[in-house]
C-alpha cells in the first residue's frame, strides 16, 4: 500500500514538474507583453555653448515635468497624451519639428534646447523658462536615451541662412510668385488662411489629423511654433517640419528667393505690423505681378522624361 | 605556371557547377475571399493629373488578376541565402506621373540608389513614412531635378504625398537581391538559388506576411504558392 502511495506521489510530482516546465517554455516563446524592459540610462550628453548637459542629471526633472505627457519611456504615451492634440513628441523615433538641420536629420542640441525654452504654441507644450539653463541642457541629454539614433548619428549640419536683403515691393512680388508656383496655397490657402484645397485631408506621420498654419490669425508673431523671427520662418520651409505634411524646400528654393518668400509670408499676417506691411502700404496695398527678368527656366537636363506629364 | 592553370580550371569548373546547380523557386500568389472594392480616385482637384487618365484610376492597395491572382506582393528570400552585400549599381526609379506612383510597390536593396522623378505639371511632396530608417519629407515642383536618396536598413515604408492624399505607394527595402514582385497572374520567380534551405517570405501591404520553407538540392525548379485571405474592408 505504502509502495503504491509512493509511486502515485512520484507520478503527481512528475506531472507538476512537467506542467511547470511546459509553462516556462511557452512563456519564453510568448511575445513580449506585460511589463516593459527597464529603461537603460545611457550616458548621453548635450553641448549648448559652454554648458554640458548630462542625461543622469535630467532624469528627475524629466520624470517630474515631462513624463506626464511624453511618457516614462519617451514614446509620447504619457497618461495625459490621450487628451492632447497635437500629440506629445515620441522621442523613440527621434523625429523633431523645430530644427535648423535638413529634413530627416537629427536636430542640434541648440534646436532642442530652444524648443524647451520657447515651448510650442498651439500645443500643450508650455514655455519652460522656470528651468535653469543647466536643467534644460540636462533634459536635452536625457531625451537622447530613448532613441538609438543618438548613438549612431550626428546631428545634421545647420542650414546656412544668408544675411537678409532689404524688403522691397519687388521682393514681396517675387515671394508671392513663388508661393503660387511652389503651390504653398494647396494647403495654406491663397490668402494663407490654412484653407487650401488639400487642407482638410492632412494627417501627421502617426495618422492624426493636422491643420496647415493659418498666417492671418492673431495680431502678433506669438503663433509660430519654431520661433518668430524672419530667420525662423526661413528655416521652417527650408528644413520642413518633420513628422508633419510640411515638406522641405531646401532643394528647390535658392537662398535669396527664400528671403523673398519670407517677405511675402509676412504680408499674409494681415493683423501684424512690420517692415513688410509698411512696404506694402507704401505701394497702396497692391502687390504688382512679378516680372521674371532672368532667362526663361528650362527643365534640368537630368530630368528623365521631358514633357512626361500633361501631354 | 602549371598550377596556376590548374587552379583556374578548377575555379571555372566550380563556378560552372554552381551555376549548373542553381535552382529556382517560382509560383503564384492568390487570394481567397472577397477583396475590398478598389474605389475610383477623384482627381478633380488636380486637373493636370485628371486629364491624363481617360477613365479614373482606382486605389491600388489590392491589385488582382484573373483566377484570384494577387499582384504587387513582394516575394523574397528572407533567410538561407546570406546577403552577399552586393548593392546593385544601377538606381531604382520611382516616378510620379498622373498623380500616381509608378511602380506602386518599389523594391530596392539596402543602400541602393533611389531616384524619385516628378513627371507631372504639379508640385508633389514625397513623404516616405519610415520608422526604422530616417523619415524625411521633400517638395518636388515640376521640372526640378530628381531626388536621390538611399535607405541603410531593411524596412517596408509607406509613401505618401500630402498635397494629393490619394497618392500612396510602398518602398520595400530588402537585404537580399533574391526578390520579385508578383504581377499579371500573380506569378513570381526567384532564380539562381544555389542548393540549400531557404525561407521565402511574401509580403502584401494590406494582407500581411506569409512564409514558406523550401530546399533546393540541385538544378531544379521548386513550386511555392502563397494564398492570402482577403480583407473585405
Amino acid at each position: 500500500m505504502r509502495f503504491i502511495g509512493a509511486i502515485l506521489f512520484a507520478a503527481i510530482l512528475g506531472l507538476v514538474l512537467a506542467a511547470g516546465f511546459i509553462a516556462r517554455a511557452s512563456a519564453q516563446e510568448a511575445p513580449e507583453v506585460g511589463p516593459q524592459p527597464r529603461l537603460v540610462l545611457k550616458p548621453m550628453e548635450s553641448h549648448i555653448g559652454n554648458i554640458t548637459g548630462h542625461a543622469a542629471d535630467g532624469k528627475s526633472d524629466y520624470r517630474r515635468y515631462c513624463a506626464g505627457c511624453h511618457g516614462d519611456l519617451g514614446d509620447g504615451n504619457g497618461e495625459n497624451a490621450v487628451w492632447l492634440d497635437p500629440k506629445p513628441r515620441d522621442f523613440t523615433i527621434a523625429t523633431f519639428k523645430c530644427r535648423s538641420t535638413l529634413t530627416g536629420t537629427l536636430p542640434t542640441d541648440e534646436d532642442l534646447y530652444n524648443t524647451i525654452a520657447r515651448g510650442l504654441t498651439n500645443s500643450n507644450m508650455p514655455i519652460w523658462n522656470t528651468f535653469t539653463r543647466q536643467q534644460r541642457a540636462d533634459l536635452v541629454a536625457y531625451i537622447k536615451i530613448f532613441s538609438p539614433r543618438w548613438e549612431k548619428e550626428k546631428a545634421g549640419d545647420p542650414i546656412k541662412v544668408p544675411a537678409e536683403p532689404p524688403v522691397t515691393i519687388e521682393s514681396i512680388a517675387h515671394g508671392k510668385a513663388l508661393f503660387t508656383k511652389l503651390e504653398c496655397w494647396k494647403c495654406h490657402g491663397p490668402a494663407g488662411k490654412g484653407d487650401g484645397p488639400s487642407a482638410g485631408t492632412l494627417t501627421d506621420s502617426k495618422d492624426n489629423p493636422i491643420r496647415p498654419y493659418n498666417f492671418a490669425l492673431g495680431k502678433d508673431d506669438s503663433r509660430f511654433k519654431c520661433g518668430n523671427t524672419n530667420q525662423d520662418i526661413y528655416k521652417i520651409f527650408m528644413t520642413g517640419v518633420d513628422g508633419t505634411p510640411m515638406p522641405s524646400f531646401a532643394d528647390v528654393i535658392q537662398p535669396n528667393d527664400a528671403w523673398d518668400l519670407v517677405h511675402f509670408l509676412r504680408t499674409l499676417q494681415v493683423n501684424r505690423h512690420g517692415k513688410e506691411t509698411e512696404v506694402l502700404s507704401a505701394a497702396h496695398g497692391v502687390i504688382p505681378p512679378y516680372v521674371d527678368k532672368s532667362p526663361a527656366p528650362v527643365a534640368p537636363a537630368d530630368n528623365k522624361s521631358p514633357g512626361g506629364g500633361g501631354q | 605556371m602549371r598550377t596556376k592553370q590548374m587552379l583556374l580550371a578548377l575555379l571555372t569548373l566550380l563556378v560552372c557547377s554552381s551555376l549548373m546547380f542553381a535552382g529556382t523557386v517560382s509560383g503564384k500568389v492568390t487570394y481567397t475571399g472577397t477583396p475590398a472594392k478598389q474605389k475610383p480616385i477623384d482627381m478633380s482637384k488636380e486637373p493636370s493629373c485628371a486629364k491624363q487618365h481617360a477613365t479614373p484610376i482606382t486605389v491600388e492597395s489590392v491589385v488582382t488578376g484573373p483566377n484570384n491572382a494577387l499582384d504587387n506582393v513582394v516575394v523574397y528570400v528572407s533567410s538561407g541565402a546570406p546577403d552577399d552585400g552586393q548593392v546593385p549599381s544601377q538606381a531604382v526609379t520611382f516616378e510620379q506621373k498622373g498623380c500616381q506612383y509608378l511602380p506602386h510597390v518599389l523594391v530596392m536593396h539596402v543602400n541602393q540608389e533611389l531616384k524619385i522623378v516628378n513627371s507631372d505639371q504639379t508640385s508633389h511632396n514625397i513623404h516616405p513614412l519610415a520608422k526604422v530608417n530616417r523619415e524625411w519629407n521633400k517638395s518636388q515642383p515640376p521640372g526640378t531635378a530628381p531626388i536621390v536618396d538611399k535607405y541603410d536598413k531593411p524596412e517596408f515604408i509607406s509613401v505618401k504625398c500630402n498635397v494629393h492624399p490619394w497618392m500612396h505607394g510602398e518602398f520595400a527595402v530588402l537585404s537580399t537581391n533574391h526578390y520579385d514582385v508578383s504581377k499579371g497572374a500573380g506569378d513570381f520567380k526567384l532564380p539562381n538559388l544555389p542548393p540549400g534551405k531557404y525561407t521565402i517570405t511574401a509580403w502584401h501591404e494590406d494582407y500581411g506576411t506569409q512564409t514558406a520553407d523550401v530546399t533546393i538540392t540541385g538544378n531544379e525548379t521548386k513550386e511555392v504558392n502563397f494564398t492570402f485571405k482577403a480583407k473585405a474592408y
